[in-house]
């Protein structure tokens, strides 16, 4: 078994996705400037594509990376918006410093929540969230304060002087609600950015290659010493900030709330699941192609009503037949590009030298 | 001290008894093998040892600690190290990742730590050449060759072996026989599940055999092969 000293060394980066890496840098600094170019309706339709992309960031991490197949996590973004509400009205917070707190409310509601949503599996996981997320919507609706089941709005004027709000005013020299969508814009683009960026820091962290090998083989993966429900823990409770901070922060932009849209399953996780799938469940491209679609679809048959929702979930129903892998699936798995690469491939030492097959293949 | 006891190991799945009152110890350093027909409970022996499935009664040491009732990922971490009968690899992650996992988790180390011991591993069990390909393209003995890789990357002072020589050829055989050599030369102690009795033999210093969740016997391979009760239940299986 001996053997010459041998370097050995792990790679990532791929030529893609230096190129990538660059684009991507020239994308971020176009989109932070983008209100000084566009019309305040284009800004209204980003802002609705980068929150879409948060919560589809989150749900993918969620179910395609650790195995949690939510279909409640609206849960988390009523409970984020409603912590906002109340920290703004009853506190008087502003708005925006009260987005990480709503963040933290809901980080500290998936603890117990996921106390009971973790004893089941599969199918039986997936009902379980959506019944606590209708529990929640029921509890919220009890909240008298904040217009029980009819919901409330942000007193007058809250949004206009939120921080940012007047200077972007001057700056921009426009009305007030404009700025404080300029604002909201940017902080979408932050959220954005900080999202995609906090899930590709994990996937490429031990804990990362931990959470795909319990998706691939449980019984191994703890055999080999992953603490598997620790790391469940830790993507369920992080979704859950993160998808709180988001549901905040669109209730910030559109100024009033009530139960049924705040936790309303179809805007907040089945447009999701179908952003998600549609682009590539389990990659970090996916929800990005997945939004476009979405948002192409929703501008072209949004008019139709139900046939709209007909028509989602047939092209729903064409993908998953043909592309079961989405077509971010599909695209990767011809070209065997990625843009935010996590496989480690192992170089140097022999596999520089030779490459002769083993012979016992 | 045993590096591992057993004390009246039981379990039963329904009215089928899958191990009865199972005791023995291993030494430190010992290799021991474990042989019984089909059935016998040999796996869910190991499975109970290493925390997959959990014991009804009885108590299981790990180096004078109680671990009957600790989680499978704790006693990996506590040394024990494990390969599946039927391959269990990552599928989707490539060999080389499928060592990292294990290296990394299991001797809870940072993940760059683990690069050159992972690949040493995969040039000792032959798999150097296939380290960037997914585990799910390899074949059948090279997925079993996984198992035992994986299992080193673990680190373990104790690594259960089950049923890692079946199919190979003579020459293959050999080679493994080696490989397993040098790992307890090193100090790991071994339990190694097989049914090619001679590979088994050229490693282990004692046998034990298990029939229907019972232990029938345990001591020196040539005396216990020489008996008649273990003839008549291997009758047919070649020695």
């Amino acid at each position: 078994m001996s053997k010459p000293a041998q370097k050995w060394a792990v790679q990532t980066r791929t030529t893609a996705s230096t190129v990538f890496a660059v684009i991507a840098v020239l994308a971020v600094v176009a989109a932070f400037a983008a209100p000084f170019f566009v019309s305040r309706s284009v800004i209204q339709d980003l802002f609705f594509i980068l929150t879409m992309l948060v919560l589809a960031q989150n749900w993918n991490l969620l179910a395609g990376f650790a195995g949690l197949v939510s279909v409640g996590q609206q849960a988390f973004v009523g409970a984020g918006a409603y912590a906002m509400f109340a920290l703004v009205i009853l506190a008087g917070f502003d708005p925006i410093m009260a987005l990480p707190v709503a963040g933290i409310f809901a980080a500290l509601l998936a603890v117990p929540t996921a106390f009971f949503v973790f004893r089941l599996d599969g199918a039986y996981f997936a009902i379980g969230t959506w019944v606590i997320a209708e529990v929640f919507r029921l509890v919220f609706a009890q909240w008298k304060v904040l217009g029980g089941g009819t919901g409330t709005s942000l007193p007058r004027g809250t949004t206009h002087e939120m921080v940012g709000v007047p200077l972007v005013k001057e700056l921009f020299d426009v009305k007030s609600s404009a700025a404080a969508d300029i604002v909201t814009y940017w902080l979408a683009l932050g959220l954005a950015l900080a999202t995609v960026g906090f899930i590709y820091w994990l996937l490429r962290s031990k804990r990362g290659i931990g959470l795909a090998s319990v998706r691939d083989n449980l019984q191994a993966a703890r055999s080999v010493g992953v603490d598997a429900s620790r790391l469940k823990m830790i993507v369920y409770v992080a979704t859950a900030f993160g998808t709180g901070m988001l549901g905040a922060l669109v209730y910030v932009q559109t100024a009033r709330i009530s139960p049924d849209a705040a936790f309303s399953v179809t805007d907040w996780t089945a447009y999701v699941i179908f952003i998600v799938v549609i682009g590539g469940i389990g990659t970090l491209e996916g929800p990005f192609i997945g939004i476009l679609v979405f948002f192409i679809l929703q501008n072209l048959f949004a008019d139709y009503g139900s046939w709209y929702l007909l028509i989602l979930g047939l092209i729903g129903i064409v993908v998953m037949l043909f592309a079961p892998r989405g077509l971010w699936g599909l695209f990767t798995g011809k070209t065997g590009i990625q843009l935010f690469p996590i496989r480690r491939r192992l170089i140097g030492g022999q596999l520089t030298t030779s490459s002769r097959e083993d012979t016992h293949g | 001290m045993p590096i591992l006891s057993l004390s009246n190991v039981t379990k039963s799945f329904g009215a089928l008894k899958v191990a009865q009152a199972i005791s023995f110890d291993l030494e430190q350093g010992e290799a021991l093998g474990i042989i019984g027909p089909n059935g016998a409970g040999k796996s869910t022996l190991f499975n109970l040892i290493t925390g997959n499935i959990a014991v009804d009664s009885g108590r299981i040491d790990l180096e004078g600690r109680d671990i009957t009732r600790m989680s499978a990922e704790k006693r990996c971490l506590m040394g024990l190290g494990r390969s599946f009968q039927i391959p269990q690899p990552f599928e989707k992650l490539t060999v080389f990742e499928n060592l990292v996992v294990a290296g990394a988790f299991g001797s809870r180390v940072a993940e760059d730590h683990v690069t050159e011991a992972c690949a040493e591993i995969l040039v000792d069990t032959g798999l150097i050449h296939r380290a960037n390909d997914l585990a799910g393209s390899l074949t059948l003995l090279q997925r079993k060759r996984l198992e035992l890789a994986r299992a080193l990357a673990t680190n373990p002072k104790v690594l259960l072996l089950d049923e890692i020589a079946g199919g190979l050829t003579e020459a293959e055989c050999q080679s493994l026989v080696e490989t397993i050599r040098a790992i307890h030369a090193r100090g790991v102690s071994i339990i190694w599940i097989e049914h090619v009795l001679h590979a088994l033999n050229s490693v282990v210093s004692r046998l034990l055999v298990l029939d229907f969740g019972k232990v029938i016997g345990l001591g020196d391979p040539e005396a216990i092969i020489a008996s008649r009760e273990v003839r008549e239940i291997y009758l047919g299986i070649e020695i």
